[in-house]
């Protein structure tokens, strides 16, 4: 056992001095393998961790959402559809709920305004997302002026500013009062943006949407659930995006690792020679070829993993943010708490590490089948 | 004990450029001494070492090593003869730039499996006894060629073979440091080292060391006899 650990040792020792040798060439490998990997695990913890961000704030939201639609298109829905659903067996509450856009020429960006029966505000109060607080320079006790749909002003004071912790989707959130929101969009009394739907028994969510499509079919029942995909499918579609612009680079990157990985020079031939005629095994050869295929890819695989973290959880990822997190013009301003995947890690690891160590090993392999005796003549 | 026995070395045999570098050498070498084999260039002496240290397999003939045929071994039990039996000093070093001149002496003996600690205390005893050890840390590019020489036959003892093969170690020694060499070459045969010596240097084969000088041309052995 210790002949063999002995023996990787001194090989590893070798490889690494090797390295040293080639500082140069060595260092710039390391640099543009590092960036490469940095690039590329930036865009998968982002996305990651944001699609934990986001199905966590959605774990919070309604489990059935029921809208009316009017020609394909989403419309208001009259409170009395609420009385019908709420006969259906297995439903335990059903409520309307008012939301909506709301255009601010000023900052040139779309808020959402919402009504939130549990937080009650006073009427003509708001709160509002830090998104929104930090473009209109709103703080507590500022007011905001808003026009309704008849064009008229109306002046709101701010009570509040929305925790940080759920900016991803309330940065560009506004919370106020039923009558006011009815009072700046012209909606009814008797209607509501949507309903949210309670079932006692998770699985019969999709039951209960069945029957509320048969029972009115003008309705689109939504699942949390499905809502909860959508997002991830975005955050992904975002991600790939990314990916895909990244693309160029990691094919350069390829190339160049190929070329430097795989060419051995004259002057490495002849090292491998030398090294075969003093007594080393071509399995020996390979192992040295091995560890510092090994010692370049992991170093750039752990700096560009750990430039990545830093990147990404503690600098909130300037470089990809504002691809990942959305379109809108308010971008979320919050720190995301570290998530890491294992499984990411291991196709990471698997697409980075492993190609370039092989990629070194093969012409080495080659060089070293050759006979010894080419040295002494030599 | 080294026997060789109708040894036969062809380059790409049946092909239009075929050249028979070693023709039915059939010669015993004895154990603790010092044999020479003598000739111009081209005259097989390089090919001729090197089927005998296992470096290369002959194209037909046997070679026994303390009665033990090698020959006909796998790979991988030839190169284990190879670093454990033979140490070889090459014409031109063949020493490895960019490193130590104490990692150059260890390199043979990475693959045994020994200690660091071990290998290095072999290796700079080694280095003393060439008076090289205040080089020890320096690179090989930066030496002298008598300290690289020395650098070299330090290398080829580090496995402690009982047989050094050498390829024309004077060719780039003035005579000083030729001298200097052949009493190195008497120490080892003190010792109860075979050597093995490819040369056409005077000071190499007129030495009064040598025990044996075998005479060679085109690839066959001339006459033999005692220096």
């Amino acid at each position: 056992m210790s002949y063999l650990v002995n023996k990787q040792r001194n090989i590893l020792d070798f490889a690494l001095s090797s390295l040293l040798r080639r500082k140069g060439k060595n260092l710039a490998l390391v640099a543009v393998y590092t960036l490469v990997v940095f690039a590329l695990a930036s865009v998968m913890f982002f996305a990651a961790a944001l699609k934990k961000e986001a199905s966590l704030v959605l774990s919070a939201t309604p489990e059935l959402i029921v809208q009316k639609m009017v020609a394909g298109r989403h419309d208001l829905i009259p409170m009395s559809y609420a009385e019908k659903i709420r006969k259906i067996r297995g439903v335990t509450a059903v409520e309307g709920r008012l939301w909506g856009y709301y255009y601010d020429p000023l900052v040139r960006a779309n808020y959402t305004l919402l009504v939130n029966e549990k937080t009650a505000l006073p009427e003509k109060t708001i709160a509002v997302g830090a998104g929104i607080a930090r473009v209109r320079s709103a703080y507590r006790g500022s007011t905001m002026n808003f026009s309704s749909y008849e064009g008229k002003p109306m002046l709101f004071q701010v009570r509040g500013i929305l925790s940080q912790e759920s900016e991803l989707l309330s940065a560009d959130l506004i919370l106020l009062s039923a009558t006011d929101f009815r009072r700046l969009f012209g909606v009814p009394e008797d209607y509501a943006t949507d309903l949210t739907v309670q079932v006692r028994n998770k699985k019969e969510v999709a039951t209960v949407a069945a029957k509320i499509q048969q029972m009115l079919p003008d309705t689109r029942p939504i699942l949390r659930d499905e809502i909860i995909r959508t997002y991830e499918a975005v955050f992904d579609w975002r991600a790939g995006i990314v990916i895909v612009v990244l693309l160029g680079a990691l094919l350069a990157f390829l190339i160049f690792a190929w070329d430097k990985a795989a060419g051995l020079s004259a002057e490495e031939r002849r090292e491998i020679g030398i090294l075969k005629a003093i007594g080393w095994e071509t399995s020996d050869v390979l192992q040295l070829k091995f560890w510092e295929g090994l010692t370049v890819s992991l170093t750039a695989f752990l700096l560009g993993t750990i430039f990545a973290y830093v990147h990404v959880f503690l600098a909130a990822a300037p470089l990809f943010a504002t691809v990942i997190k959305g379109w809108s013009i308010l971008y979320p301003n919050f720190r995301l708490t570290p998530f890491l995947n294992v499984f990411q890690i291991a196709v990471l690891f698997f697409f980075t590490v492993v190609p370039y160590t092989v990629a070194t090993i093969i012409p080495s392999w080659r060089a070293a089948t050759i006979d010894p005796d080419q040295v002494m003549r030599t | 004990m080294i026997e060789l026995q109708h040894i036969f070395k062809i380059f790409n045999a049946g092909k239009p450029n075929e050249h028979v570098a070693v023709e039915d050498v059939s010669l015993t070498i004895e154990a603790a001494k010092i044999t020479v084999l003598r000739g111009p260039s081209g005259s097989g002496k390089t090919t001729l070492l090197s089927v005998l240290g296992c470096m290369a397999r002959p194209t037909s003939g046997r070679i026994l090593l303390q009665n033990r045929e090698v020959t006909s071994l796998p790979s991988r039990f030839r190169t284990e003869i190879r670093r454990k039996t033979f140490g070889f000093i090459f014409q031109q070093y063949h020493l490895l730039q960019g490193i130590s001149v104490l990692e150059n002496v260890m390199l043979p003996a990475y693959p045994n499996g020994d200690s660091f600690a071990q290998l290095k205390q072999q290796a700079e005893k080694l280095l003393d006894l060439f008076g090289l050890l205040p080089k020890a840390a320096s690179k090989v590019e930066w030496l002298s060629g008598g300290e690289a020489q020395r650098t070299a036959i330090a290398r080829a003892l580090v496995n402690n073979p009982a047989v050094i093969i050498a390829d024309e170690p004077t060719a780039h020694l003035d005579t000083k440091l030729s001298r200097e060499l052949m009493e190195i070459v008497a120490k080892f045969k003190a010792e109860g080292k075979t050597i093995l010596i490819a040369s056409h240097d005077p000071i190499v084969h007129e030495s009064p060391v040598v025990d044996q000088v075998v005479d060679m041309r085109d690839g066959k052995l001339m006459d033999s006899g005692a220096a």
